[in-house]
């Protein structure tokens, strides 16, 4: 039936005007949809990067993250001796005690504030994060006031740049080094010694503890012994799942948001096409009538007009595709909502999302153009042919 | 023999709450291969007739019968199928579809028979070349005359081959010599193809093409008034 599908096509060809109209609005509706998806794919692409999965986060139980935690020195301590943990290079345990701080920084481009995570952290800690590459300058030195600085914070804030000094704390801190993490959280971090930032902060407890684990299967046996251990109040995640479990309100949230928002939208379009199908099966009721009288069936006439719709719904969608797939180009950096840090990203398009967004479109196409496609198909041959 | 045999049929249309008697008790038989030319005044039922016969609408009452067929008992379907396999139509305004070129138009209704994609294009060229417009296959509707397109539509009705063709004023919307061309060859479908053609006019002269020339008058068969009679012989 290659010529019916021609017959719908050229259809849509002959009257450009209302199918760009048609199919701009699905175009939008598609794109909203695709970009604030994209949103919530790259964000959790960055926060599941960020961690890994031989890591370990020990945390102060029930503390949604290292913000609200608190591990103090003698639970860390504790900690420090489970036999699970890797030994690094020096032969010594790989694990970190850490201080998570937010503070406030300016943003260069628009003179705004921002909350930022500033990670107190030890050597082991750079070990347990090969992710975290220096890019320029060099680490900290233990005992100073030097910091390091993920690439992200040095483009985005004022004062971050390699040499200049960062006033955090009460404090100025010379910024000695920028770090490259890649796609992960840490980009957004700042980084220096933790016992600098302890006694700057009159912090008495730590945010968080974390280990490698000496095989991956171990976790399971690291967590129930201090689960069960009466002198700990702390609780063991893997890194990934930390992050991941951050990442999960946010995205959850943006999808909800998404497709909300694009139903919402979405009737609009629909209504969009309805009212062009509307108007193309009037302008062509005599037509109807001549392909019903030569023999067509009412089910090749719905068809036709289907696929009409659909055609519309499948140029709506690629547009509003091609559209936000520019979208990745850029990088955005949002609240991470449960630490109230900043964080950047870049929306990230996957092929279930093109997916996803294609079937929506379709479905647009298809809900608008059923009951003018049906309306169609159920008319009155002789009514029809007197509209010639 | 005949080919089409219609029996006390009567259809009448209801409007509010009064009932239009549009056609009463109609009998007529019409001889397989013959020309026939229905004519009346305007609304006295040529039209609703005709319909009938090509299967388009269903009587309220009386037997519709074609080569043996009672088509009054067709479902809706299977009369939609019927019609693409027995009845070539040609309209007043011809009705090609736009979007489609002349050759696709004369086409359309081989799509609705099994025949392969290189038959199908075989038959509407036949179809094309029996028209004259074997040089205008990719010409849109838009591009051609009145008379043209007029030829691509007979083409259109006889490329499946049909036993009968119904046209409706089918020289109403073209100029004298247009018309003469149409007439033309619906007399060669008629005497060379042996179609079976009823045509609806209100042109003394298209009428005078046909073997056979039936009045209705107020949706009733009547007798040729004496003033049409004489205008045509
Ligand atoms: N759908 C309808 N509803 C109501 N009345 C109708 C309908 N269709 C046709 N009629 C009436 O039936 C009568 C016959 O109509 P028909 O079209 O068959 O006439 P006709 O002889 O073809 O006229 P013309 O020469 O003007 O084409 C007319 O009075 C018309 O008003
Ligand atoms: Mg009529």
């Amino acid at each position: 039936m290659g010529l019916i599908l021609a017959y719908s096509l050229r259809n849509l060809l002959t009257r450009k005007m209302t199918t760009v109209l048609t199919a701009a609005g699905m175009a939008l509706v598609v794109f909203a949809f695709a970009s604030i998806i994209m949103l919530a794919e790259g964000l959790e692409r960055t926060l599941v990067d960020t961690g890994s999965d031989d890591n370990v986060v020990v945390l102060r139980r029930g503390s949604g993250s290292e913000v609200q935690s608190g591990v103090g020195r003698d639970q860390a301590a504790i900690v420090e001796t489970q036999p699970e943990i890797a030994l690094g290079p020096d032969g010594k345990k790989l694990v970190a005690r850490e201080l998570v701080v937010l503070v406030t920084m300016t943003r260069r481009a628009s003179e705004t504030s921002a909350n930022v995570v500033v990670r107190g952290v030890s050597e082991n800690s750079y070990l347990l994060r090969p992710q975290v590459q220096l890019a320029e300058g060099r680490i900290p030195s233990p005992g100073v006031n030097e910091v390091v600085v993920g690439q992200s914070i040095a483009q985005r804030f004022k004062g971050a740049e390699l040499g200049n000094e960062l006033f955090i704390g009460g404090r100025n801190w010379r910024v000695v080094g920028i770090f490259d993490a890649g796609n992960t959280g840490f980009s957004s971090e700042i980084w220096g010694d933790v016992d600098q930032f302890m006694q700057t902060f009159r912090r008495p407890a730590y945010s968080s503890v974390i280990f490698r684990l000496s095989r991956t299967d171990l976790y399971a046996s690291v967590r129930n012994r201090m689960d069960s251990d009466p002198r700990l109040t702390l609780e063991a995640k893997r890194e990934t799942q930390y992050y991941r479990d951050q990442s999960r309100a946010l995205s959850t949230f943006l999808r909800v948001l998404g497709v909300t928002l694009t139903l919402v939208f979405s009737f609009g379009a629909i209504v969009g096409a309805m009212i062009t199908m509307h108007s193309a099966v009037a302008n062509r009721t005599g037509e109807i009538g001549t392909l019903r009288a030569l023999g067509f069936q009412r089910r090749t006439i719905l068809l036709a007009f289907l696929v009409e719709s659909l055609a519309l719904g499948f140029i709506g969608g690629a547009v509003g595709l091609a559209g936000a797939s520019f979208l990745q180009f850029f990088t955005v950096s949002t609240t991470n909502f449960q630490t109230f840090s900043e964080l950047a990203f870049s929306f990230t398009l996957t092929f279930d999302i093109v997916y996803k967004a294609m079937s929506f479109s379709l479905i647009m196409g298809f809900l608008g153009g059923l009951l003018p496609a049906l309306r169609a198909a159920r008319m009155n041959i002789v009514e029809a042919l007197r509209e010639v | 023999m005949t080919l089409v045999e219609i029996r006390n049929v009567s259809k009448s249309y209801i409007k509010g709450d009064q009932t239009i008697p549009v056609l009463q008790n109609i009998n007529l038989s019409i001889g397989r291969k013959e020309f026939i030319a229905l004519m009346g005044p305007s609304g006295s039922g040529k039209s609703t007739l005709l319909n009938l016969i090509a299967g388009l609408d269903s009587a309220d009452s009386g037997v519709i019968s074609v080569d043996g067929m009672d088509i009054s008992s067709l479902s809706q379907r299977d009369l939609a199928r019927w019609r693409s396999l027995h009845v070539g139509f040609i309209f007043q305004f011809y009705n090609l579809i736009p979007v489609l070129t002349a050759f696709e138009n004369v086409e359309l209704p081989l799509l609705l028979t099994g025949l392969t994609k290189r038959q199908r294009r075989e038959h509407a060229l036949t179809a094309l070349q029996l028209v004259k417009l074997e040089d205008r296959l990719d010409h849109y509707p838009g591009q051609l005359s009145g008379g043209q397109q007029q030829r691509v539509a007979i083409a259109r009705a006889v490329v499946s081959d049909p036993t009968l063709l119904v046209a409706d004023e089918p020289t109403g919307d073209l100029d004298r010599v247009s018309a003469e061309d149409v007439l033309q060859l619906m007399e060669r479908l008629s005497a060379d193809l042996g179609k079976t053609v009823i045509m609806v006019t209100h042109d003394p002269r298209a009428a005078r093409k046909a073997h056979r020339m039936q009045f209705l008058d107020k949706g009733v068969l009547a007798d040729a008034p004496e003033d049409t009679l004489s205008e045509c012989f």
